[in-house]
């Protein structure tokens, strides 16, 4: 895979035959297919309007059979329909000489040139409010629907529409150009890019099993699009791979992350069920991003990630590296949430009574967060402090509104009152 | 494209004067940037403000600025540019950036 652009090749149609998804060739297609039309029509609005009609028409014409090269078949046509568009406009204004003449049949290009890393900085400008970034790259770069964004981040279909306009309306208003920033700009730039990517993966991978169906694939999209920028940049950048990395071993163990309606903890889960491929491929990525000298917050999370993916068994996990990453981590970017993160990994390599202190010192920033009192009850509980312990399992479960995470505690407390009867 | 950029930072810096090696800075800025600045000008502080309305017909006006915020405008330049990176650029290297903050607000043109 290595060196290969994601989205490249192409499923090749038999001509004559109309065996070709649309609607999975929309899904692979639409951000390149996309990003090449906003280069050649300079406007976000005429071509995705004119990408929408081709796909429309692909519906129709290919009934019969699909074109020999159904990617040159779309760009074509959508550029026929967005000239044809702006031409009709044009009649209203003066801009009539900067268009071409009139297409005559639909010519099939024959390299339709990726222009996917400027849509992505463009999508990821910082002018533009996160949330906006979000929607406009899965709108943009995943051929994403309205109303599936909305479904994903739980917002009515008219508030994400609505955001998707103000967004471009913003793009041509304060003229954020379509272009891949120079070198100097780039780490600021890339940092957006990375955090509007890494955002997506976490909108998908925290949702509640649930909700898996509508959110799940929000981790493959922004695996893809971490591949995609990897691919399409021509520099090594460290801090992507480390992104990168961080998703896939993260997205590795989602198959053994639930069982049923259930959440599965790291410890109890089935690691025969983990994607030992993606394991691999993360493991690489962030020992070479460690190599070339980063390790900033996404490499030590993801050399955390690493470290949990290559024990075979729970009780192999080195706790005490882990414990020891998370320092690095707390020490780079110190935070409450770091902190409780270091106090688990601490209670495992050296016993609950040296993180009991730990945690506790944390309960006045973090009283409502549940995962404190989720953490502080098993400390307490493996203390044998069982009243103790079923009081902060009740105060976990009182703070979260996730059902899964509400029927993991309740379980818990049901156990240790079963403890107590026996 | 055009663009203004506001300056807003804590006046209160200037209550005794403003510091020479910052108008030096100004100075170097405006010599660097010298084809892209159309118009620049610092304010007076907000206590020469006065605030004008009119309401149903009749006119009111007042001492001092519109809002009282942390950050006053203190001053602005007219800009033009290729496009917003070439805008946010440009505002960067305003001294100001490092103490207060630059509003980068696109020209609104009428066709």
């Amino acid at each position: 895979m290595i060196g290969e652009i994601p989205g490249g090749p192409l499923p090749i149609p038999v001509p004559g035959t109309a065996d070709l998804d649309v609607g999975a060739l929309l899904r692979a297609e639409w951000g390149r297919l996309l990003s090449a039309l906003i280069r050649t029509l300079g406007d976000f609005d005429v071509a995705e309007e004119a990408l929408q009609d081709a796909f429309a028409a692909a519906v129709v014409s290919w009934a019969a059979g699909a074109p020999r090269n159904p990617r040159a078949w779309l760009f074509g046509t959508a550029r026929h329909k967005a000239l044809d568009r702006l031409r009709r406009r044009a009649r209203f204004e003066v801009k009539l000489d900067v268009l071409p003449d009139e297409p005559g049949e639909v010519e099939e290009e024959p390299e339709v040139p990726d222009e996917r890393l400027r849509l992505i900085f463009t999508c990821c400008h910082p002018a533009l409010a996160e949330e906006a970034q979000v929607a406009l790259t899965l709108r943009s770069l995943c051929g994403l629907s309205t109303e599936a964004i909305a479904r994903a981040f739980l917002v009515p279909v008219a508030t994400m529409a609505q955001r998707l306009v103000r967004a471009k309306a913003k793009i041509r208003g304060a003229g954020i150009p379509y272009r891949v920033p120079s070198l100097d700009e780039l780490p600021e730039r890339l940092a957006v890019v990375l955090a509007v990517i890494y955002l997506v993966f976490n909108e998908g991978y925290s949702a509640a099993p649930g909700d898996r169906l509508v959110r799940g694939e929000l981790c493959a999209e922004a695996i893809e699009l971490g591949r995609v920028l990897k691919a399409l940049l021509a520099i090594p950048v460290p801090e992507l791979d480390a992104v990168l990395a961080l998703m896939l071993l993260h997205d590795a163990r989602r198959p053994a992350r639930t069982s049923g309606d259930e959440l599965v903890l790291l410890a109890d889960q089935d690691r025969s069920r983990w994607n030992r491929a993606q394991i691999e491929e993360g493991r690489a990525l962030v020992l070479g991003a460690v190599r070339l000298g980063n390790l900033g917050t996404y490499a030590l999370e993801a050399a955390i990630a690493a470290a949990h993916a290559e024990a075979v068994r729970a009780e192999d996990t080195d706790w005490r590296q882990i414990a020891a990453l998370y320092g690095r981590l707390e020490s780079l970017h110190p935070s409450p949430v770091v902190a409780l993160n270091r106090a688990v990994a601490v209670s495992m390599a050296e016993g609950p009574a040296a993180a009991l202190p730990l945690v506790d010192a944390l309960a006045r920033s973090l009283a409502d967060y549940y995962l404190l009192h989720a953490t502080r009850a098993d400390l307490l509980r493996r203390l044998g402090r069982r009243e103790d312990a079923i009081a902060a399992y009740e105060r976990a479960r009182s703070m979260t509104q996730n059902e899964a995470e509400r029927r993991f505690l309740t379980r818990r407390v049901h156990e240790l009152q079963g403890q107590g009867l026996s | 494209m055009q663009y203004l950029l506001l300056i807003y930072e804590d006046e209160k810096r200037f209550a005794k004067g403003y510091d020479p090696k910052e108008m030096a800075a100004y100075g170097a800025f405006g010599t660097e940037f010298k084809d892209a600045l159309k118009v620049g000008h610092a304010l007076q502080l907000t206590n020469s403000a006065t605030t004008v309305r009119v309401r149903e017909g009749k006119r009111l006006t007042t001492d001092g600025p519109f809002a009282e915020t942390k950050e006053q405008l203190g001053g602005f330049y007219l800009l033009e540019a290729k496009d917003i990176d070439e805008a946010i650029h440009i505002a960067g290297k305003i001294p100001a950036a490092r103490f207060g903050s630059i509003e980068v607000r696109p020209i609104m043109t009428f066709s």
